[in-house]
């Protein structure tokens, strides 16, 4: 400092350094909204897919869906998928965000983010603040669909609604920056959303759920039952289904307690986004074009 | 150099594995000065860049930026910076406007001085008719100068630029030259740039020639072709290799061969070119004689010619 004043501005332009993290995430995640709304195909594209999904397989496998055996007979499919559906929403939405991480390198935005005097989990934060925010609002466009079922909202069930999706929204937005930090081209990330991102929501209870535990079942079913179990999305689409599903109408066998679910779905969100952070927190060579 | 130098740099190895991109390289560029690192490509400008961008870490050795240690104090060195990319690094899909508020967000601003800062920069880049366009509808010079803006919306005292001429046609890139000789005369910015053209080094007040990560040259453009003897002979023969031999048996000087030429160097260029017709009748085709350039000074020093290192031509580096 003794320095700088050895040598005396010749203009009044000397400002201090100043950081200030919260600004740099509103900016970053009011960017991705920006953006998302001036791209139309992408409101589309994540929320027309699993409208699409939930009305074909709730009029194909409607019929034949039987739930707990006979006795969930009384559970429609469009019922039964409509948490997963919603879920979907999330992902996708969650997934577009996140791909514009390697559009963002590509065409040079990010690298003016990654020299700015911002800590990196502002930046990790906007883009998926952002990001989760567009996936909360086509979910909650989803939800009014769920009208239609006839689910009965009250106030607080909504208010909890929209919390679990937003918690949900950051797990995956999160997972989505992890996946898509180190990546150069979007179609390694397409490889990695139809073996891995996919199946974990397939395998979440969101399409059918986890084979029950009885005497003789085979190793496969028993196998799958302990994925479901270990899979983090599993809690969420449970809780989502325990707020959409009327008091009279029975769950699945073996859906986990309401609060497990809320554990569950925040370490996931927290533990994702530590990771982010501590992913783009790392200067590596590959940061540049 | 001056006490409070902008950029001190001192041993600065890096390595991408085992390749070294810089090696042991120390400089020191003053306060408001106009420096030009200027090398072919693969010479080490853009490790230096990102190095002193902060886009990658420092390996080895010490470097000061604006009396701030780039190793441990990076978040000053960020803040007092202003960085201009060689890739574009505006959001296309935002207007010019928007993309300067976020920059300025990302820099600290906000509120009334944001927005007298962000009219001042659209004032004085002449953009501000095009304030409310979204960026992909701009040409390649008006992006230049939207990330002109963008670099110096925090006032920056020291502004880094990569290749900052690369896509503009002359015009733009004499705008830029002189939007630079603005800051640094008005304002005391320094500037610190790349370069793979010579023409553009020449402008800078001085200029680090970089070749395979070293720091080959470093002065101010006339001192270095000074530093070249004299006048620069170009004899274009048959057989360049009997006839450098036979200069060299003959006058007792040190002509190289360069592209199938024999060259060499010499005060009082005129009166050689008499000598050598007259001591070689009938084998020399034609001769040229020019004063020193940047790239005679860069061959004395690397023995290679500028284009022969980039592996390229001028043509081709020009058009990109």
């Amino acid at each position: 400092m003794a320095q700088l004043a050895a040598s005396p501005p010749r203009s009044a332009e000397v400002t201090a350094p100043r950081v200030r993290p919260w600004l740099a995430t509103a900016t970053l995640a009011q960017r991705e909204w920006v953006r998302f709304v001036r791209q139309p195909n992408r409101v589309f594209g994540a929320i027309g897919q699993p409208i699409i999904f939930w009305l074909l397989f709730g009029a194909g496998l409607g019929p034949t869906f039987r739930m707990n055996g006979d006795a969930g007979a009384q559970v429609s499919y469009s019922a039964y998928f409509f948490p997963g559906s919603l879920v979907l929403i999330l992902l996708f939405t969650a997934i577009f965000a996140t791909i514009s991480i390697i559009e963002d390198r590509r065409e040079g935005f990010l690298q003016s983010v990654l020299v700015a005097p911002i800590p990196r989990w502002s930046m990790v934060l906007g883009k998926v603040a952002g990001g989760s925010l567009i996936a909360l609002v086509e979910g909650l466009l989803f939800l009014a669909l769920g009208l239609t079922l006839g689910i009965p909202f009250t106030a607080a069930m909504l208010a909890q609604i929209v919390l679990l999706l937003a918690v949900i929204a950051l797990a995956l937005t999160s997972l989505g920056v992890v996946i898509a930090w180190r990546m150069d081209s979007t179609q390694g990330f397409h490889a990695i959303m139809s073996v891995f991102l996919m199946p974990m929501w397939l395998l979440s209870g969101a399409f059918f759920p986890a084979p029950p535990h009885v005497p003789g079942m085979s190793w496969i079913q028993w196998g799958l039952a302990l994925v479901m179990q270990a899979n983090p999305l599993t809690y969420g689409v449970a809780a989502l289904r325990q707020l959409t599903t009327a008091a009279d109408v029975p769950l699945p066998d073996g859906t986990p307690h309401m609060t497990t679910c809320w554990i569950v779905s925040l370490v996931f969100a927290a533990v994702m986004f530590a990771i982010a952070c501590k992913m783009a927190g790392q200067r590596t060579a590959g940061d540049m074009l | 150099m001056n006490e409070s130098a902008a950029i001190r740099a001192s041993r600065v190895t890096y390595h991408y594995g085992r390749r070294k991109a810089l090696d042991e390289l120390s400089l020191s560029i003053a306060r408001g000065e106009i420096f030009a690192f200027l090398g072919p490509n693969g010479g080490g400008k853009t490790t230096l860049f990102r190095l002193l961008s902060t886009l990658i870490p420092l390996q080895e050795g010490d470097v000061e930026i604006l009396s701030h240690d780039l190793r441990r104090q990076q978040a000053a060195v960020r803040a007092t910076m202003g960085v201009v990319f060689q890739a574009p690094s505006l959001d296309r899909k935002l207007t010019v406007r928007e993309n300067i508020r976020h920059q300025g967000h990302l820099y600290g601003l906000s509120g009334a001085e944001l927005r007298a800062r962000e009219s001042e920069m659209l004032e004085r880049l002449a953009l501000a008719d095009r304030a409310g366009e979204r960026v992909e509808q701009l040409s390649g010079g008006l992006r230049r100068r939207v990330e002109l803006a963008k670099g110096m919306i925090h006032h920056p005292r020291l502004l880094l630029l990569d290749e900052p001429s690369t896509g503009l046609d002359p015009g733009a890139r004499s705008d830029l030259w002189n939007y630079l000789h603005m800051l640094r005369d008005e304002h005391g910015v320094t500037v610190v740039l790349t370069t793979h053209l010579l023409e553009e080094a020449d402008k800078a007040d001085r200029i680090g020639i970089l070749h395979e990560g070293r720091l080959v040259a470093l002065d101010t453009p006339d001192a270095l072709r000074a530093t070249v003897g004299g006048d620069a002979i170009t004899i274009h023969t048959s057989d360049p290799g009997k006839l450098c031999a036979a200069i060299a048996a003959e006058f007792g000087c040190e002509p190289q061969i360069l592209d199938g030429c024999v060259r060499l160097e010499q005060a009082d260029g005129h009166r050689w070119i008499a000598r050598l017709v007259e001591a070689f009748p009938g084998r020399i085709e034609s001769v040229t004689l020019g004063k020193p350039t940047l790239e005679d000074v860069f061959i004395a020093r690397t023995g290679h010619r500028f284009w022969q290192a980039t592996g390229d031509s001028p043509a081709a580096a020009l058009a990109r």
